[in-house]
């Protein structure tokens, strides 16, 4: 089972939950941007939650099936078609061989994830499928998907096996889709306005309490410099109280750090393990997969948490997905 | 620093760095690296991976795994961590310092693969060969691996040949160059934009992904820079660039 790239698209590359233990060599932990979205496209075709999918960002791919395939497309909209017929997201939906799978316009979020049951066949560099660009390795070569990339897949569990044949008996012109589909909370229209929850980063105490107050109640607006390695922000300028001697010390998905020109980053998924710049703040890990749906232009608001709320939410978020992993085999 | 010689920092609810200092020290390495260590040989449950830098370690951990196994009743998986690695710091702190592994390091100075060897002998008031005598002479501590892969932070270089990043950053500094950055000295791993002084190019390979290990240097070795001449640095090549 395979699919055929016919166009590239913007940038399509292959993740999983990123490449841990190998910080210590200063490799990068890459992996998808929204890990919930990630894994829900997996649980939906009956692979392990953390297998290899396709991120596919703002301008989607064209892709030729040319084996019957279950697929589930999850996180931002990007008006899917199969055949030019308009497909269902969040949700297993079988393909016939043949059919084509496209992408329009981006109705909500900024990340769409494909998972095919049975994973990709990618081999594993360092543990891990996922692309880390600017390394050049991990998922296909390395590399973003180009023209004419023929990807495989593996052997789907026994759930994906049965739920492919379970869609495809009910007819199928080009793809079936189950009458059913999960609705991720991140992915809901109130996501966009809520504030993003942060805990007081290394160096808060070092800031001025005007920036401290301005980071919490004014917006700020995520510059067109927004990518895999961080989002740059724009707003009121974040200051410190007096100039810091900084030594490099640790950084992870989410720090918040402040460089001289006092316009916040966040970073995200290809964030390097140790960063220079004063921490104001700390993203909690939950809201992570918002950002992740964020795009250019779009206003946020933050607020302080404190670390047993932000492990509350933690928990939460594991919880949900738990259960739509339970409901989800129930549904053969 | 508190009395005890440390403090438990969170970075966010799943990581908490363990600061031994405020400042770049081969004292302070060793107790970054000695926890570091005992983490590895002791992974509790949930544990993902350490983060070695100047001054501290930062554990990374699933605060759900966590929860699950490690946590007492209303405990929070940070306040489980935190109580376990105040009981790792001290059995650590017990551990033998270990051999140094020392790393030699071949690189060929100056002319196209040392573009601004010149530049960092005339802000010194040196010349070229002096300014290598002086750099690869020298013994440096490997404190930490991070920017991207395989970046070593090196510590140990003589002030002698001390000399401010460049004022514009080049693009593309080739992978494996040598440079000086004011008091620091290390080599790019792969090819990325920066400003650091180029002097030479190191003849082996500094970063390897699908390599048994994928880096030259780690957190902890010694390095010394051996200079070559070029034919030596072809040779060590083979022909590849």
């Amino acid at each position: 089972m395979s699919f055929r790239v016919l166009r590239a698209g913007m940038l399509s590359t292959l993740q999983d939950l990123g490449r841990y233990g190998y910080q210590k060599f200063g490799i990068n932990v890459a992996g998808a941007m929204d890990q919930v979205s990630l894994r829900l496209a997996n649980i939906l075709v009956g692979n392990r939650e953390g297998d290899g999918a396709l991120e596919i960002t703002l301008t989607g791919p064209t892709l030729e099936f040319n084996a019957d395939a279950l697929i589930a497309l999850t996180g931002a909209d990007l008006s899917p078609v199969i055949d030019g017929v308009k497909v269902k997201m969040n949700c297993p939906v079988a393909v016939k061989a043949g059919a084509v799978l496209k992408f329009g316009t981006c109705r909500k979020g900024c990340r769409c994830y494909l998972a095919t049951a049975g994973g990709y066949e990618v081999p594993y560099v360092m543990q891990s499928k996922s692309t880390y660009l600017r390394g050049g390795f991990g998922g296909v070569q390395g590399r973003a998907l180009k023209k004419g990339d023929l990807i495989d897949s593996g052997e789907p569990s026994a759930f994906g096996q049965q739920m492919l044949k379970m869609l495809l008996q009910k007819g199928a012109k080009s793809f079936r889709a189950a009458g059913w589909f999960i609705v991720p909370p991140h992915m809901s229209p109130r996501s966009l306005t809520q504030s993003i929850r942060i805990t007081p980063g290394l160096q808060g105490d070092a800031f001025t309490d005007e920036s401290m107050r301005d980071l919490v109640s004014k917006p700020f607006k995520i510059t067109t410099s927004a990518d895999r390695l961080g989002y740059r922000l724009e707003g009121p300028k974040i200051t410190l109280k007096e100039p810091l001697e900084m030594i490099s010390e640790i950084a992870t998905c989410g720090t918040v750090q402040v460089p001289p020109d006092g316009n916040p980053i966040i970073l995200m998924a290809d964030h390097q393990s140790v960063a220079g710049y004063p921490k104001v703040a700390q993203v909690v890990a939950a809201d992570i997969s918002r950002i992740a749906q964020y795009r250019p232009g779009l206003q946020i608001r933050f607020e302080f948490v404190t670390i047993e709320e932000a492990e509350k939410f933690y928990f939460e978020q594991e919880r949900f997905i738990e259960n739509i992993r339970i409901a989800v085999k129930s549904k053969l | 620093m508190p009395e005890k010689g440390y403090q438990l920092l969170s970075v966010g609810e799943n990581c908490i760095f363990v600061k031994f200092g405020q400042n770049i020290s081969p004292a302070i390495h060793i107790k970054v690296k000695k926890l570091a260590d005992y983490l590895e040989s002791h992974p509790f449950p949930g544990y993902i991976e350490f983060v070695a830098t100047y001054t501290g370690t930062a554990v990374n951990f699933n605060p759900w795994q966590v929860k699950r196994s490690l946590a007492k009743n209303g405990q929070t998986a940070h306040a489980a961590i935190s109580e376990l690695l105040e009981g790792y710091i001290k059995e650590s702190a017990l551990l033998p310092e270990g051999e140094k592994n020392i790393v030699e390091v071949p690189v060929c100075y100056g002319g196209e693969y040392g573009p601004d060897l010149d530049i960092v002998a005339s802000h010194n008031n040196l010349t070229p060969e002096e300014v290598i005598k002086i750099h690869s002479s020298g013994e440096y501590l490997c404190y930490m691996i991070g920017f991207c892969p395989g970046f070593p932070y090196l510590g140990g270089m003589d002030e002698r040949i001390a000399t401010p990043r460049k004022e514009t950053p080049r693009l593309a500094i080739p992978a494996r160059s040598i440079g000086i950055a004011g008091h620091q000295t290390g080599g790019y791993p792969i090819s990325t934009p920066g400003g650091w002084q180029i002097i030479g190019r190191c003849a082996l390979e500094m970063f390897d992904a699908n390599a048994e290990s994928p880096t030259l240097l780690k957190a902890g070795d010694i390095v010394h820079f051996r200079s070559i001449s070029e034919k030596e640095y072809l040779e060590i090549r083979g022909g590849v660039e």
